[in-house]
Formats: structure tokens, C-alpha cells, sequence
């Protein structure tokens, strides 16, 4: 009998401490591939180190709709999940995400208050921005030269050959619009008028019969390595470091780049949220956000990680003039008005999907 | 003798024909008492689910929900003349109280599906909604002069009622109006119907296709030998076993640019180098992978029901002078309609909601219905026109299936 007890007291015991270290082990979703990797070494490893906490690295395609299925059921298993802006907004108005105090947040090391060390609009009610990225268009440099600017990703008659470009009117309406001529300060007033809507359409009307459509980030460099295409957009960093780690010769023209942030959100109900919530105050200091910028092409979304950002993890390459933010990369860039698209997505998206299906 | 004009009875008395039917019964329920334990979780894992998940084509209480005071105004507007007074004092009030519980977003997402720009407005009215005083209509109008915009007030009306036809009708192009009309889409706007045809004929075709490939590879397995076809038979099989994903990312492997069959047209000269076949990412790449994967859907029917058609007939028709022809035509091939009824229906059925072939090898003319239900589920978030669109492709293959029940007869079937 006492033998029993004993048992049952070591079982109990077991699965109390079970349940503990349950606690301390937190699923963090993001994109995969090699964005995911700069994460797992800049954020995650350093953080269980820290904490002794365990990571489940998980990886999606974007969107809410996992998060959302999570919410409505009662049943949410991830805890902290990279997202785009426009998800981060549309999930905080949708009831998906927890609110999440930005005070808690810690200051840059000069005493920055986060609020101020964040570039402007970072700080959405439900996340914290970790990076900026941007959506550029790339081509094989062995194959293709003398590109000058946005114009010739719409121009066959010049380049001839096919064109990677996202299933999404995001950023590519704006592109079109460039491409047209309309200067970046204007993209988004002659956007809000049909007839600007027209125009962009009319633009991307002008290549339809040459576009190969992708969907998710990993695509466009493997569709200029198989030559599929000869120029495509694309995520920043993708390319780069299908440049630095695979030695390909693909190069980035930054004319009319689409700036935008990723954002670290949990989603309503998260089982293990102070966990999340340290985790998060933990990856989006400047140190993080710094070291991040070594293993991938994209600028940390506080102001004061910026002089830290150094080298290429692997000592090749020095980061600066890869980032979007870098300012000779600036001179003819936009930056995704989120007010916009939350407007406008239903009816362009209709109207895209219209156009594609006809 | 007795008398024999009494019904039979059994040993304890009661009528043998009683007592037979109990018996049927006691057995029926038995083997129905069987298939319960099935019945019960088809029905709880299967029919609830799918019922309840439809159910939001048509029910939609966000906004009755969230702004109660202006649902009662807007159901007595009439759509059409200058929102009232006492409207605009319910609005802003419904506002506030939004804003309090933050749930705005929630409404000014849901009025943003009737009319692009309210979502906007929705939350930069509510950030001030508390403080503002009556007149209540001028307050509003002062905030921003996009309320002087009927459109919104009707996109209002329409986003208020809880049971509604809006989604069913964005799912066949059309619209409703506040004043309850229903009207088509702006024409650039139009995209389901089109859609949904394309899908019946991409169904058709991949159906024709499977047909006209796999009736005389089944006709050949059912006639040679039996350890010929046994072995042939394997090699319909072994892509019937394998993922479907693996299929079609060989057959992108096989039909891209530079995949396979480029490689080889332009070794033989057939195409230029500079000029290969678009054979993927478009229609002609959906249908191949398509015809390829459903094969053996067809194979396999027919090839069960041609085993069955004994050779003695077609010997028999030709010993009295029948030509090829119409041995086949007027003896075997009446014979075997009833695989080609089934593998055609199945193949159908399989092929109009095809989702992740069409999703991968399909580009921009390739996609099919499902891919754009695929979208408003975890693209757009709209599950209500999600829902909707499901429906009416319910519909639409539950009006096939009667039709071809009419022409073909369900009877005339067989699986094997």
C-alpha cells in the first residue's frame, strides 16, 4: 500500500513538474526558410539561454486564418506569431490578438524610451515591430544588365522574357503606378481615385501574358535560379541571401522599393502569455534587433540598433548598403500605407482577382 | 381435419406473420444498431460542422450585434432620403459605445465589405464619438465629409441586417441594395460566375480526357491474360497510391520552361530554344495534372465492369458476320456503359473541387472555384462569402448529380 502512494505521489509530482516546464515552452511561428533561421539564432537561442525556457519553432505561409481558427475554437497553441502589418491591424480590430503594453518594452541603451527609439508607426496596439523589410525586384545579373529602374520590370519590349511577380495587388499596384511615372510621394493620392486604379491595372495589363504568379517568399529566388523568369519581385532578403549563402549571382534594384514592417503578435488567449510577452520585450531590443541584421538583409525596427548592424554572420559581406533602410537605397522608395489598404483590400482584391481570372 | 381459414399461428400463439416480422425487425435493428457508432460520428464530425459552417452565408450579426441603437434606426430608413436626426444620434452613440468596448474594428470592418473607405472613417468618427454633441447628423458631417456619402448609410443598412442575402449574392455577382433590390456587380468586379463556369468546364474536360485515355487502357487490361494485366494493373495503381502533391510536383518538374519536355522539343528542333511551350502555371498545366491524377478513377470502374462481359458475346456477334466495328459499338460497348456512368461521375464530382492542383500548377487562368473559397478562408477572412460560395457549388454538383440521375440513372452505376 504504501508502496502505492508512493507511486502515485511520484506520478503526481512528475506531472506537476510536467505542467511547469509545459509553461515554459513557448510555440513561435513565423516564415520559414531563411528569415525563420535569423530569428532561431538572433532571438531564440539566445533568450532559452537566458531563461532556460524551450522554443517550438513553427512556420506558416502568412495570413490570420490559423490564428483565427485557433481564437474561434477556444484552442490556441501558438504563442507568439510573426506577422505583416496589415495582419496585425485587421487581427487587433478583429478581437484575434492580446493588446499589448508597449511600456513594458525596455529603452535603448542610451535611455530612449522605446516609444521613441521604434521607427514611427512600429507600435501598433497589438505588436511590436522587429524588422523592416521591403519588396524589391531582383534579376540574374549573369543574364540580364544595364537595368535601371522600375520602368524595366514592366518593359518586355527592352528585357524580354518573364516576369516573378506576387499573387497580391499589395505593393504591386504601387509598383505599377511607378513604373507609369506617378513619384512615390504620389502613389497612394492617385491610388485613391479610379481612375489611378485604372492606370495601374492598364500598367500591369501591359506584361499579363508574361507574369509567372508566386505566393510564398521562398519562390521568386529559385524561379530566377531555374530561369523561369528573368526579373521578379521579391522580399529583400530572400535575395540576399540566396547571394550570400548560395553564391547566386542575382542582384537587387532598389528603384521603387515598398517599405513595410513584420510584427511579433499573440494571438487571443495564448496559453502561455507572460512567457510570450517576455519573449518579445526580449528579441525587440536593440542588441536582437542588431544581431538579427547579421543573418538576414532586413532593417531592425529600432532606430538605436541601426550603427550596431555589422557584418554578414559569416564575415563576407558587410550588412549596411543591404538593408532597405540604407540611404542610398531610399531615393525613390515608399512605405505601405496601411490606412489604405485596410480601406481599400476588399474591393481592389475583387477587382485583382477579377482581372487575373479574366 | 381443422379449419384452415385462420392465420398461422406460432407455437405461443400469435400470428406467424406477426411473429416473422418482429423477427425482420429485431434483425434489421441489429445490423442498423451496427452502423450507428459510423452514423454518429459522420454526423457529429461531418454534418454539424459542414450545416453550422454554411449557416454564415446567410446569418451575419456582427453589426446588429455590436451597434444595436442604429440597427433600429436603419431598419426604419428608408435607404434612400437624408439619414435623419434621430439616425445620426443612434450612430454616434452606437460609436461610442464601440469604441469603449473595442469592438469598432469589428463593425468597421463589416461595413468596409458594403463600401470601401468605411473602415476608415468608422474608427476616426469613433475615436471622437464620445465627445460629440448634438446636432448629432452636422457633428458627423463636421467630422469628416465622407458621411455626407449615402453610400455609406446604405452600406450601413445593408451591413445591419442579421440574416442576409448579401454574401449569396457576391457569390453569383450581384448586390444588394439598401432598398433591398438586388443588382449586378460593377462589371470589373464580376468574377464568380465566370468562375464557377470555367469550373464545370474544366471538369468536363478533364473528364472527357480520362475517359478518351483510360477506356482502352481498361478494354486492355480486361482482355489480356491475367498475369499481363496484373502487372499493368500495378502500373495504374502506383500513382494512385502516391500523394497527390508528389504527382503534381512532377508534373512541374516535367512541364516547366526548362523542365523535361522543353528540354527534349528543343533537342529534336520541334520549338526554339527562345520560344519553349508554356505548359505549366496556366489551364493547359491544370488540365494535364488533373487528367493524370483522376486516371485511374476512371480505369478502375470500367476495368471492374468490363472483367465482367463475357467474350463469348463479341465471338458470338462476330460469327455471325458483325464487323470490328460493330461488334464494339453494338455489343461491348452498350455492355460497359455502366463503368463509364460511374468512373465519369466520379471523376466529376473529384474534379469540381479540385483545390491544391489547380492552387499549385494553375497561374492566373488555371484556378478553380475552391481556390477562391481557399482565399476568402485564410486570405481575406471573409468565411461568411466563404460559406456562401461553398453553398451554391453544393448546390450546383447536387443539381449535377440529379440531372445525371435523369439522363443516366444512378442505377445504371457500377463500382465494381
Amino acid at each position: 500500500m504504501k508502496k502505492l502512494t508512493t507511486l502515485a505521489t511520484a506520478s503526481a509530482i512528475a506531472m506537476v513538474a510536467g505542467g511547469a516546464f509545459a509553461a515554459d515552452s513557448i510555440t513561435v511561428v513565423s516564415w520559414g526558410g531563411a528569415y525563420t533561421k535569423s530569428q532561431v539564432e538572433a532571438y531564440h537561442k539566445p533568450w532559452m539561454a537566458k531563461t532556460g525556457n524551450q522554443i517550438v519553432s513553427e512556420d506558416y505561409n502568412g495570413g490570420l486564418a490559423e490564428v483565427k481558427a485557433q481564437v474561434e475554437a477556444g484552442n490556441v497553441t501558438w504563442d507568439v506569431v510573426d506577422v505583416e502589418f496589415s495582419d496585425a491591424v485587421r487581427g487587433c480590430d478583429e478581437g484575434l490578438l492580446e493588446e499589448i503594453d508597449h511600456s513594458m518594452l525596455p529603452a535603448a541603451p542610451d535611455g530612449t524610451s522605446a516609444a521613441d527609439d521604434f521607427i514611427e508607426g512600429a507600435l501598433p496596439d497589438c505588436a511590436v515591430a522587429n524588422i523592416v523589410w521591403s519588396t524589391v525586384f531582383a534579376y540574374n545579373s549573369e543574364k540580364t544588365s544595364g537595368v535601371s529602374g522600375i520602368a524595366d520590370l514592366f518593359d518586355t519590349a527592352k528585357f524580354p522574357g518573364k516576369r516573378g511577380l506576387r499573387k497580391n495587388p499589395k505593393a504591386l499596384l504601387e509598383m505599377a503606378l511607378m513604373a507609369d511615372g506617378v513619384p512615390a510621394a504620389d502613389v497612394y493620392d492617385v491610388l485613391g481615385t479610379d481612375e489611378g486604379v485604372d492606370r495601374a491595372f492598364a500598367k500591369l495589363d501591359t506584361i499579363k501574358g508574361d507574369v509567372v504568379w508566386w505566393e510564398a517568399g521562398a519562390q521568386p529566388p529559385q524561379l530566377l535560379a531555374d530561369g523561369e523568369v528573368v526579373m521578379t519581385t521579391a522580399y529583400n532578403g530572400r535575395i540576399f541571401n540566396a547571394v550570400a549563402s548560395e553564391g547566386q549571382p542575382f542582384e537587387v534594384n532598389w528603384d521603387g522599393q515598398i517599405l513595410d514592417f513584420d510584427l511579433w503578435v499573440i494571438p487571443k488567449g495564448a496559453k502561455n502569455k507572460e512567457a510570450a510577452m517576455d519573449f518579445i520585450s526580449f528579441s525587440t531590443d536593440t542588441q536582437r534587433l542588431a544581431d538579427q541584421a547579421s543573418w538576414i538583409s532586413y532593417g531592425p525596427a529600432r532606430k538605436s540598433s541601426g550603427p550596431l548592424v555589422g557584418k554578414f554572420h559569416d564575415g563576407s559581406v558587410e550588412m549596411g548598403q543591404h538593408m532597405p533602410t540604407a540611404g542610398e537605397n531610399l531615393t525613390n522608395a515608399l512605405v505601405n500605407n496601411f490606412e489604405f489598404w485596410a480601406d481599400n483590400q476588399d474591393e481592389l482584391n475583387e477587382r485583382f482577382n477579377a482581372w487575373l481570372a479574366g | 381435419m381443422t379449419e384452415t381459414t385462420g392465420p398461422l399461428l406460432a407455437a405461443d400463439g400469435t400470428p406467424l406473420k406477426r411473429k416473422l416480422a418482429q423477427s425482420l425487425f429485431r434483425s434489421r435493428a441489429r445490423a442498423f444498431g451496427l452502423t450507428l457508432p459510423l452514423l454518429a460520428f459522420i454526423i457529429v464530425v461531418f454534418v454539424i460542422p459542414i450545416a453550422q459552417f454554411l449557416t454564415q452565408a446567410v446569418v451575419d450579426d456582427r453589426y446588429s450585434s455590436l451597434m444595436p441603437k442604429s440597427t433600429i434606426a436603419l431598419a426604419e430608413w428608408d435607404g434612400v432620403s437624408e439619414p435623419s436626426e434621430a439616425l445620426a444620434a443612434a450612430v454616434v452613440a452606437d460609436l461610442a459605445l464601440a469604441k469603449e468596448n473595442k469592438t469598432i474594428g469589428k463593425v468597421a470592418t463589416r461595413v468596409n465589405r458594403e463600401k470601401s473607405g468605411a473602415r476608415s472613417l468608422f474608427t476616426k468618427t469613433a475615436r471622437r464619438a464620445a465627445k460629440m454633441e448634438a446636432p448629432f447628423l452636422d457633428a458627423l458631417y463636421e467630422r469628416d465629409k465622407k458621411w455626407r456619402d449615402i453610400e455609406i448609410w446604405q452600406g450601413m443598412k445593408v451591413a445591419s441586417k442579421k440574416y442576409t442575402a448579401a454574401y449569396l449574392a457576391a457569390s453569383v455577382d450581384r448586390k444588394i441594395t439598401a432598398d433591398g433590390k438586388i443588382v449586378r456587380q460593377d462589371e470589373q468586379r464580376r468574377i464568380h460566375i465566370t468562375l464557377f463556369q470555367k469550373t464545370i468546364w474544366i471538369a468536363f474536360l478533364v473528364t472527357l480526357f480520362t475517359f478518351l485515355l483510360g477506356y482502352p487502357v481498361a478494354f486492355l487490361l480486361s482482355t489480356l491474360p491475367m498475369r499481363t494485366s496484373n502487372l499493368l494493373l500495378i502500373l495504374v495503381l502506383l500513382p494512385f497510391w502516391t500523394s497527390l502533391l508528389v504527382r503534381t510536383t512532377a508534373w512541374i518538374a516535367m512541364l516547366q520552361g526548362e523542365g523535361v519536355l522543353n528540354d527534349l522539343f528543343v533537342a529534336f528542333g520541334i520549338a526554339g530554344d527562345d520560344a519553349r511551350f508554356s505548359m505549366i502555371y496556366n489551364l493547359t498545366g491544370t488540365l494535364i495534372a488533373m487528367t493524370h491524377i483522376l486516371l485511374p478513377f476512371m480505369i478502375l470502374p470500367l476495368y471492374s465492369v468490363m472483367k465482367t462481359i463475357p467474350p463469348s458475346y463479341t465471338r458470338a456477334a462476330k460469327s455471325m458476320g458483325a464487323t470490328d466495328w460493330t461488334t464494339f459499338w453494338r455489343v461491348y460497348f452498350p455492355q460497359s456503359v455502366p463503368g463509364i456512368g460511374a468512373g465519369a461521375l466520379l471523376v466529376f464530382i473529384l474534379a469540381i473541387s479540385f483545390y491544391i492542383t489547380p492552387a499549385l500548377v494553375g497561374g492566373q487562368d488555371g484556378q478553380m472555384i475552391s481556390n477562391f473559397i481557399d482565399y476568402h478562408m485564410r486570405g481575406s477572412l471573409n468565411w461568411n462569402l466563404a460559406a456562401a460560395l461553398g453553398g451554391v457549388l453544393l448546390v450546383i454538383v447536387l443539381f449535377l448529380f440529379w440531372v445525371y440521375d435523369r439522363v443516366v440513372g444512378i442505377d445504371n452505376m457500377k463500382l465494381g
